[in-house]
């Protein structure tokens, strides 16, 4: 299922048959648990630096020596009490009250070294369930380069159950966790724990576990204070947000013309191999006009659609993730949600899938509903390729808006991702004064110290995005091209496949063209809305094997074929309309999912819909 | 000091370091703040905040925390006295 695939991921894990040992991966927020669980088993789970990316447990196997080990990767917790959806999961595995997770046989704790006396606070509740326990020192390579130090002898000493010193983002240390894993796993030795509900003698007797430890605290990252210095200085700080922004549409539009001119021409090349290597028959029409003409237009925006991941990586990674969120709270505020709210929607760039996860970790019932309602509406990446496909075709490219800093091209796509946000926060604003209406929860968010993005985990991010893409391309889009293609071949006159305008598809959008006529659509366009319900991008294959299949020649030009069929008020509605409306079946299914029951996700799917269908009308109506 | 009018967390210049007496919240909120270090006699340091100072973000605990001026502004704090031992 289209999206599913790019969320399948995060939403659900595979049950993994297994008769050995279940461990679970436990630890405050952005400790690094999810880097571990990546390095012991082999598997790609997102990492990022902010609190918070892990909301769903997620289950692994370690191939050991000598045995195999189920992991179990868990969202971070402050303390064993839940206060929100995620902490929920990790309260409900560790207590076996999960019912697809077996209840651990061991714990592994993973606590940030840097600041050891408040994250081994948390080592007391852990340490009371009782069970083997490994507690492992992470961010170890930080701790040495700002000259922090520790015993880890005496820690383990004091706390009763093994201590390892590793550093899970370079794998220094990791051979003793995987050891851990393959011993005899006994219980914790009995030593003296507080009272575990009792916070403030919690974090004594972590004190006095580091005290005693020998524990030197590294010197506060330099980099963090000076680099917020800058993003949150009362005048710079906004400044380089715009500046920033502004860079990245334009490179997203600009840079990535020449690679999607090169795959464009892979496309085209290797269609005319293959029209010139095969016959004349019906096999030929299908893949040459059905799967390159449909699937190939939708490959072209594999490298734009990179680019934009690449932003997104270094946002993530580099921490200014949290600061974004800081900065935008009071905006969110004025529309009664808070900043963390802002993280889901700032994700929900990529895809409004994992943004919808993503928002378990807000502690309001009513402002995580509120969220999942409007995430949609941000600019996924599914909707880059029908936004660019048509801002090329429309909008010419020498005209500029600030001079040589923005084109007029770029300035549209900023226009529609900023009209995206606005449906967006309008659309929180009505809910958190209405149906949503709740008392304000405070905003309460620990900022992570500021990394420097590595070549590898954006090119790992790259790698997947990929191959979401192209699974996507040789699954939804395939499949709807085929049938496209056999629809519009279909019923056959004197033995000759008819006229496309004649064809089952012809006839369908032509039933259906009276409704978005008003749109200043015609049944071409029709047919694509109607087969981009299944994923937004479906358009622009769809439109390729119409156009394909009606052109004399084959090689009719996407844009060109486009130029001809609508006219620029057409154009402006049907970029709105694909700002606006629900096009995507795999989210209909997860708001469904993450709101327990239907109800939700067909009030966001009419309402959405609705809104882009009037606003594309009156774009329409006004500019014709 | 007792005779001053009580200072809050939200009346606090950047730079300053304080130390939290209490917090004036219900039991949820107030929990979740000592987990994430804001206990009674932490000493607590204002940073650099969004525009307009709301939210500001805290030095506590070895770590930073975002706070809104409405939560900070219900966190009793006083000036930490130099002969006093921290």
């Amino acid at each position: 299922m289209s999206a599913a695939a790019s969320g399948a991921s995060t939403l659900t894990s595979p049950p993994l048959p297994h008769a050995g040992r279940t461990v679970a991966l436990v630890g405050p927020p952005n400790s690094g648990k999810s880097t571990l669980f990546n390095r012991l088993t082999g598997l790609r789970q997102k990492v990022a630096n902010y609190p918070g990316v892990t909301v769903e447990k997620r289950l692994g196997r370690a191939k050991l020596r000598h045995q195999e080990v189920l992991l179990v990767d868990l969202p971070g917790v402050y303390s064993l009490q839940p206060r929100t959806e995620d902490e929920q999961v990790t309260h409900d595995v560790l207590t076996g009250r999960m019912a697809d997770v077996p209840k651990p046989d061991a714990v592994i704790l993973i606590v940030d070294v840097t600041n050891l006396g408040r994250q081994l606070t948390l080592a007391a509740p852990i340490l009371s369930l009782g069970l083997p326990t490994l507690v492992v020192l992470n961010m170890a390579d930080d701790l040495k380069s700002r000259g922090g130090t520790l015993d880890i002898d005496a820690v383990a000493e004091q706390i009763g159950a093994p201590v390892a010193l590793i550093s899970a983002r370079t794998g220094d240390g990791v051979p003793a966790v995987e050891e851990f894993l393959e011993g005899a796993l006994g219980v914790p030795r009995p030593v003296y724990l507080p009272v575990i509900s009792n916070i403030p003698s919690c974090r004594e007797w972590s004190a006095e576990v580091s005290r005693k430890a020998g524990y030197r605290a590294p010197l506060p990252s330099q980099w963090t204070r000076r680099l917020d210095g800058i993003f949150l200085h009362p005048v710079w700080g906004p400044l380089i947000f715009v500046f920033v922004v502004i860079a990245v549409f334009q490179t997203i539009f600009k840079a990535a013309v020449p690679l999607m001119d090169g795959v464009g021409i892979l496309v085209a090349t290797s269609g005319g191999w293959i029209e010139a290597l095969l016959p004349d028959s019906w096999f030929r029409s299908l893949l040459i006009e059905g799967v390159w003409g449909g699937v190939g237009s939708v490959l072209i925006f594999l490298p734009q659609i990179l680019l934009l991941f690449v932003f997104i990586g270094i946002l993530e990674d580099s921490g200014y993730m949290a600061r974004a969120a800081v900065i935008a709270d009071r905006t969110m505020a004025k529309v009664g949600l808070q900043g963390k709210s802002f993280i889901p929607l700032i994700s929900a760039y990529a895809c409004a899938i994992p943004a919808i996860l993503s928002t378990r970790t807000i502690e309001n019932k009513r402002d995580r509903m509120a969220t999942i309602l409007i995430a949609p509406f941000m600019t996924c990446s599914a909707r880059l390729p029908v936004y660019t496909l048509l801002i090329a075709a429309f909008i010419p490219a020498e005209q500029q808006v600030l001079g040589p800093f923005l084109g007029a091209q770029a300035a549209m796509l900023i226009g529609l991702y900023a009209l995206g946000f606005l449906a967006a926060v309008a659309t929180a604003r009505v809910l958190k004064s209405s149906v949503l209406k709740s008392a304000r929860t405070p905003f309460m968010l620990e900022m992570p110290p500021y990394r420097m993005p590595t070549v590898r985990s954006i090119g790992l991010r790259l790698l997947d995005r990929a191959k979401i893409f192209l699974r996507r391309a040789g699954t939804v889009i395939l499949l709807t091209t085929v049938v496209l293609w056999l629809l519009a071949s279909v019923p056959l006159e004197n033995g000759q496949p008819p006229a496309i305008a004649d064809s089952v598809v012809g006839t369908i959008g032509r039933t259906i063209e009276p409704i978005v006529a008003p749109l200043g659509f015609n049944w071409r366009i029709a047919i694509g809305l109607l087969t981009s319900l299944a994923a937004r991008e479906v358009i622009v294959g769809t439109l390729g094997t119409i156009y394909g299949m009606e052109a004399s020649e084959h090689s009719v030009e996407l844009q060109s074929a486009l130029q001809s069929d609508l006219t620029l008020a057409g154009a402006v509605a049907l970029l709105i309309y694909f700002a606006f409306a629900m096009q995507c079946m795999s989210t209909v299914a997860v708001v469904r999912r993450e709101t327990g029951g239907w109800k939700w996700a067909i009030i966001q799917f009419v309402y959405m819909t609705a809104m882009g269908y009037v606003c594309a009308f009156g774009a329409y109506q006004l500019l014709s | 000091m007792h005779w001053r009018q009580p200072t809050t967390l939200a009346d606090l210049a950047e730079g300053q370091e304080y130390r939290l007496d209490r917090i004036d919240l219900p039991e949820p909120d107030a929990r979740r703040l000592m987990e994430l270090g804001f206990l009674p006699g932490t000493l607590i340091t204002p940073a650099r905040s969004a525009p307009f100072g709301d939210p500001r973000v805290y030095q506590v605990d070895g770590s930073a925390v975002a706070l809104r001026r409405e939560t900070a502004a219900k966190m009793f704090v006083s000036p930490v006295r130099k002969d006093q031992p921290s």
